[in-house]
């Protein structure tokens, strides 16, 4: 052993950024599992290009992996990084604009040729000249050393180079005193078939484990000590996935087979993927031959008495809107899952966004309500399809869930829940005539109601007695005949309103975090920006300030008291990576004035610059909002940089130093 | 009623479709007629293939409340509503798509689409080549008229070049699909042509469709006599048709009426000659259950606006496993793989993962 001290840290932030093609998300995952594994509490956030294979070595073909873990809660992955791993010049210029000063930056020197540089615009070699004085520089020959740690495998020069990322995963794991098993075994499993790659990979992890201990280079290691979590099993998982098992627990809690019809699109493709492996579980998976046909696949499975789900992004969920105000007139259950990712038209496929709130809620012809819910964390996502399902199911009604990018890719710590424990979602089919015809003879009418849920009932083809037809016309109330009379299409707009209504009476109230009560400043959120957001008002209530914070998971129906809610406070502020959507809603439902603050980058809000829109509101200031009329300040590249003469310095609840 | 044999044995068409019981009375016609107003044009193609439809249904011997229709937008769309089974009247174009979600989750369902040429090959073309392609059991009836009725009137994607309408007053220049040779081109696997004043026809043709295990395409000539009237006169009328109808029967000669024959010419295209002086060596007998399609593509490529040789009957009847025996095969392997579908403890464990740590 080198006679290097072990420091504690309280938390750290780790970015591994490379070209796409050197393997950083799995790095990345990999350095996540160990942590998991040591009882961290952690987020991620994964930011890689919409190209597959970007030219080698520009900016654009830089992909990225963020992780944030502690030793106290985690809410978000990180505003700015205390370590950099750039595997070349271009991942060191995409990410120096993000690393505060004093961070850790450890490169790759071997990819730090003139070519390399030349292709990013580096006149000279930044680790040569004063680019770089400001940040602890590590320069390795990361390719070279492990070339050279697999100098007798029989493997060509480029393969035993694309062992680099294993070694760097090996060093760092060394810095930070992450365990190796479980990346051991990871390997063992996935190049069981290729026992030359296996060993290569194996020996480059070790290698670069043991690089840490030998070399001089790192006179610390840092430990951080395992978090203080609810006691119980736990797992790391991401959005996509806690999506996807949420649906097939919903499937099995329902006792129904879920069918999803779907078509492949970033970022919501791994939902298929994770459930097209889950057949076992009464899962069926359509690839179908377009977003409409996907939709439309679902909707006939739930018009045979399955669930029919179908997962989509905002450009496919523009496309389905026709389909979901059939499944709105035809009152069936169907659930669409609408990853966001940032628009208009194809957008930022790989990247984050909020602003389908309002196409989710308005987007189809005529009056079309739904109901939409949105998770507030990845391991929320699981939970909110199991709601979106229940929902779904209980009251006939298309549900949207608003997942979006930083969700679905991203992943923090899950306690894993007793199965007997998920909701009771067993669903009844009619089976009895509900009605007489004109002759007294039992008739089956489809659109008699429930008086309680407004629902109709879900009958079934193949139930003898039932048959029936229903459309998209406009139907008669009761029969379910075709009418075309005024005041029956007025009767029916309203009861199908009136249905969606009716769910509140099912959710939980909108529960508001204040702890002395007399905070005078709430801070309401929904979806994604839950993290950032809790994190901001961490951060504002340890500088001594009140700010009482909610969020919404509920968005149509919202929860019943939203409105007492935001009325007893004198200033709202509604953070989103939109235009202001939830705000006009709320500003349109409520009559309340709540203030804006956006911000659409593709990226999540940093909880510092959160915390300083909160700090303002706090002390009086108007808050810092985004002037639509002002596109300068989106562009403003100056809000990226640290806020030196913030009112209220946002505490560094990383503590790294390194 | 005339009955004809167009030479298909069933091939499971309704396999696993619960029929009815052995002691229940047998059903009819009326049976199948709901009580809603019939609402076409008087004098419409439409009536006739309903009777037809009606009057078939109970043929197959099915519990009623196991047949499905669904069904797009456009004229030929409300027939849902006329019969008395489970239907859907959808959205514009996508009834194959409902259907194939509904006949992916149900396998005791006989599952049939009602389309016509505007919703099947325009706005629905894509639904349709894929299901096509990918074998959904399920028989879909696109009744092809040529024209737009329910938007008043438009040239449709099988309106014959030239034709004027509302929206082409000087002659309409799209030139129109062939469905057949569409549906060929797809992939069909079961594939056919009838007319709605045909009833014999229409009927057989019915039967060899639902008895299909696949996606059954029947392309229904369909007289539109408000705004596209007469467009199959030239087959309706008898005469006529002697001449121009080619009656396509597995495994027997081509003929096109009662006098003439199609042969294979010297160039290995399709020629109609009397069949007095055909050379019995060219002529060309329809093999319905080939694999390669190309002779049933040339056979529906005989057919053109003119309507000098209209080819009737069953194109293409071939065995393929169907998507939906196929999806359902996959789970059911995954499931009996396992020793059952996953239970609670199987649950548990997919949600637990391989990584999991205990915080006590
Ligand atoms: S418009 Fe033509 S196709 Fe439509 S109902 Fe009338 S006659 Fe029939």
């Amino acid at each position: 052993m080198s006679s290097t001290q072990v420091e504690q840290l309280q938390g750290v932030v780790i970015r591994f950024a490379g070209d796409s093609g050197d393997g950083m998300q799995l790095t990345g995952d990999r350095f996540t599992a160990e942590t998991a594994s040591l009882g961290n509490d952690l987020s991620t956030l994964p930011n890689f290009p919409a190209e597959i294979r970007a030219p080698q070595g520009t900016l654009p073909g830089v992909s990225s992996f963020q992780l944030h873990f502690a030793q106290d809660r985690v809410l978000t992955p990180g505003d700015r990084p205390d370590v950099l791993v750039a595997m070349n010049p271009a991942a060191l210029k995409a990410n120096l604009g993000d690393l505060p000063r004093g961070a850790t930056i450890v490169v790759d020197t071997d990819a730090f040729g003139k070519r390399n540089l030349a292709k990013v615009g580096y006149a000279s070699n930044p680790l040569e000249d004063d680019t770089l004085e400001s940040w602890h520089v590590h320069g390795l020959p990361l390719t070279s050393i492990t070339v050279e740690a697999l100098g007798d495998f029989d493997l060509t020069r480029k393969e035993k180079e694309r062992a680099k990322n294993m070694f760097a995963l090996g060093l760092l794991s060394w810095l930070y005193t992450r365990p190796l098993q479980g990346t051991r075994a990871f390997l063992k499993a996935k190049f069981a078939k290729n026992p030359e790659i296996l060993e290569a990979n194996l020996t480059a992890l070790m290698a670069g484990y043991h690089y840490g201990e030998t070399t001089e280079d790192f006179a610390h290691r840092y430990e951080v000590a395992p978090a203080t979590m609810p006691p119980g099993r736990y797992r790391n998982i991401t959005g996509n996935t806690a999506t996807a098992y949420g649906l097939a627990a919903a499937a099995q809690r329902s006792g129904l087979p879920l069918v999803l019809g779907t078509y492949p699109i970033t970022p919501a493709s791994d939902i298929l993927h994770a459930l097209s492996g889950l057949k076992r579980y009464g899962v069926t998976t359509v690839q179908a031959e377009d977003e409409i046909a996907g939709v439309g696949i679902a909707l006939g499975a739930s018009f045979g008495g399955a669930l029919g789900v179908t997962s989509t992004s905002g450009p496919g969920l523009a496309l389905k809107a026709e389909t979901i105000g059939l499944a709105v007139a035809t009152e069936l259950p169907l659930v669409v899952i609408d990853v966001q990712r940032g628009g208009p038209s194809t957008g930022l496929p790989t990247k984050t966004e909020q602003a389908d709130l309002l196409q989710a809620l308005y987007g189809r012809n005529g009056e079309s309500p739904v109901a939409v819910i949105a998770p507030a964390t990845p391991s929320g996502c699981f939970d909110a399809a199991l709601e979106a399902v229940r929902i779904a199911t209980q009251y006939r009604t298309p549900v949207i869930l608003l997942s979006d990018g930083y969700l679905a890719n991203g992943s923090e710590p899950w306690q894993i829940p007793e199965v007997a424990e998920l909701p009771d979602l067993r669903v009844e089919f009619a089976t009895e005539p509900n009605a007489t015809d004109a002759k007294g003879r039992p008739a089956f009418h489809p659109y008699v109601r429930d008086p309680e849920t407004l629902a109709r009932p879900w009958a079934v083809p193949g139930t003898k007695g039932l048959e029936h037809r229903i459309g998209g016309i406009e139907k008669a109330d009761g029969t379910g005949e075709i009418s075309y009379d005024p005041d029956n299409h007025d009767l029916m707009v309203r009861l199908r309103a009136a249905k969606i209504a009716r769910i509140a009476d099912t959710i939980p109230d909108l529960a508001v975090d204040d702890p002395d009560g007399d905070a005078e400043v709430l801070i309401l959120g929904w979806g994604s920006t839950y993290g950032p957001i809790a994190s901001a008002v961490r951060d504002v209530r340890l500088a001594g300030m009140k700010v009482a914070q909610a969020h919404l998971t509920h968005l149509n129906p919202m929860p019943s008291n939203t409105g007492d809610v935001l009325r007893r406070y004198r200033r709202v502020i509604v953070p989103e990576m939109n235009m202001g959507q939830l705000a006009l809603l709320l500003r349109g439902t409520y009559l309340v004035d709540v203030q804006s603050h956006t911000q659409v980058r593709g990226l999540p809000f940093t909880s510092s610059d959160l915390a300083d829109v909160i700090a303002a509101a706090v002390v009086g200031d108007a808050p810092k909002t985004v002037d639509p009329d002002d596109t300068g300040a989106l562009d403003d590249g100056a809000d990226d940089l640290p806020a030196d003469d913030a009112p209220v310095a946002a505490p560094n609840e990383s503590g790294a130093n390194a | 009623m005339t009955t004809i044999d167009l030479g298909f044995p069933g091939s499971g068409g309704t396999h696993g479709v619960p029929r009815l019981a052995p002691d229940a009375l047998p059903q009819t016609k009326k049976d199948f007629t709901s009580d809603q107003e019939v609402r076409w044009c008087p004098g419409c193609g439409d009536y006739a293939i309903l009777a037809a439809v009606q009057s078939f249904l109970p043929s197959l011997g099915l519990a009623r409340e196991n047949i499905v229709f669904v069904s797009g937008i456009g004229c030929a769309s409300r027939f849902p509503y006329y019969l008395d089974t489970f239907g859907m009247h959808s959205i514009h174009g996508r009834a194959p798509s409902i259907a194939t979600g509904l006949a992916v989750a149900r396998e005791d369902l006989s599952v049939w689409v009602v389309t016509g040429d505007g919703d099947a090959l325009s706005i629905g073309g894509n639904h349709l080549i894929h299901a096509l392609r990918r074998n959904v059991n399920m028989t879909i009836l696109l009744f092809n008229n040529r024209i737009y009725g329910l938007t008043k009137g438009q040239y449709s994607p099988t309106s014959a070049e030239g034709l004027v309408t509302k929206s082409s007053p000087l002659g309409s220049v799209d030139r129109p699909f062939n469905p057949i040779s569409l549906a060929l081109g797809a992939g069909g696997t079961f594939v056919a042509r009838t007319m709605d004043s045909d009833r014999a026809h229409l009927t057989a043709t019915l039967k060899a469709a639902a008895e299909h295990r696949g996606t059954s395409f029947v392309e229904i000539y369909q007289n539109c006599p408000i705004f596209n009237d007469g467009a199959f006169e030239l087959i309706k009328d008898h005469e006529q048709a002697q001449a121009r109808l080619m009656h396509l029967v597995h495994d027997q000669p081509v003929r096109v009426g009662d006098h003439h024959v199609v042969i294979r010419d010297h160039h290995d295209g399709f020629e109609v000659v009397g069949q007095r002086s055909a050379d019995a060596s060219r002529i060309v007998v329809h093999d319905a259950h080939a694999e390669d399609p190309s002779q049933a593509f040339a056979l529906s490529q005989l057919d053109g606006p003119e309507m000098t040789h209209v080819p009737m009957g069953v194109f293409r009847a071939v065995s393929r496993p169907t998507y939906d025996d196929q999806v359902r095969g996959q789970v059911a392997g995954a499931v009996a793989a396992r020793g059952g579908r996953a239970d609670d403890s199987d649950l548990g464990s997919l949600l637990a993962g391989k990584d999991t740590w205990t915080v006590s």
